[in-house]
């Protein structure tokens, strides 16, 4: 397994995206409704799984990360993303809205947390927010 | 049994969800108890099984006409079958996830099942009473069924 894989930023200075859900609907419209010219997708997961696999060949910068999916969950998702590359911002984007969730995400390494259903100025206000807390604000 | 409060959660995410995801709010009834037969099966159903603390199951049911707008409201331009299957799955679970903030962590919710027509595959639990809660949206309408031991 590739520990602490550094990311290859891309050519063009934008920080790279990865989307993982099990909605096809959410990952469309995250990346439709994306407004951040800084970020990149890069990636689009159905579930932790295949999120953790294409990480390991890619490995994204931000990643927005849904909890409840088939394979693997969003949380044991995080454990493996932040193994591999532990300066990763991790989004969650859940509909589980109690605050023991909340805060089990954030241990394990996610650094925000929106919850469904969400407008698109609730997603870009979430995703700037998490780039300013990891000083990539510009 | 649930209890009105209880109820009221389901009522305020089902009106939480069309207005902020579907970007206009719904008319969301009164919770009515199935006194005979089956609850209402619409022609998607997107079905959460609920462990833990409650057990039992929430379904989200519409049709057809009703998804295709909502999939146009959300900016979606595939407005495929398997679109609509993806839909009916994440209302129930976002309104199933969002329950959590007052029934707690051990309300623990499955991913979602899809029934596309055949309501005989929607099986509520034995002994338990279901709770319809009727959702009219533009010209539509469509069901959130809660039924929890």
């Amino acid at each position: 397994m590739a520990a602490n894989a550094k990311a290859e930023p891309l050519t063009n200075g934008k920080l790279k995206l990865m989307i993982c859900d099990d909605s096809n609907i959410i990952r469309r419209k995250i990346e439709r409704e994306l407004k951040i010219d800084r970020l990149q997708v890069i990636a689009t997961a159905a579930n932790g799984k295949l999120a953790v696999e294409a990480f390991r060949k890619e490995p994204a910068d931000v990643v927005t990360m849904d909890i409840t999916m088939p394979e693997m969950d969003g949380i044991e998702c995080v454990e493996n993303l932040v193994k591999i590359k532990p300066d990763v911002l991790i989004l969650i984007i859940s509909a589980l809205s109690d605050k023991a969730t909340a805060i089990e995400a954030l241990k394990k390494g996610a650094n925000g947390f929106l919850c469904k259903p969400f407008t698109d100025r609730q997603l870009t206000e979430a995703l700037e927010e998490l780039l300013r807390g990891a000083g990539n604000d510009d | 049994m649930m209890t009105k409060v209880e109820l009221e959660t389901f009522v305020e995410g089902t009106t939480n969800y069309f207005a902020t995801a579907a970007n206009q709010p719904a008319s969301v009834g009164s919770p009515y108890i199935v006194q005979e037969g089956r609850p209402t099966v619409q022609e998607f159903t997107g079905l959460i099984s609920i462990a833990g603390k409650r057990r039992g199951i929430v379904y989200f049911t519409a049709s057809r006409p009703m998804l295709t707008v909502m999939l146009m409201r959300m900016g979606e331009t595939e407005l495929t079958q398997e679109n609509m299957c993806d839909l009916v799955g994440e209302v129930a679970n976002t309104i199933s996830g969002n329950a959590r903030r007052d029934f707690g962590k051990d309300f623990m919710i499955s991913v979602p099942t899809v029934v596309a027509g055949e309501p005989e595959k929607i099986v509520t639990p034995d002994n338990t009473r279901s709770f319809v809660i009727p959702i009219n949206w533009r010209s539509h309408s469509a069901q959130l069924v809660v039924c929890l031991e």
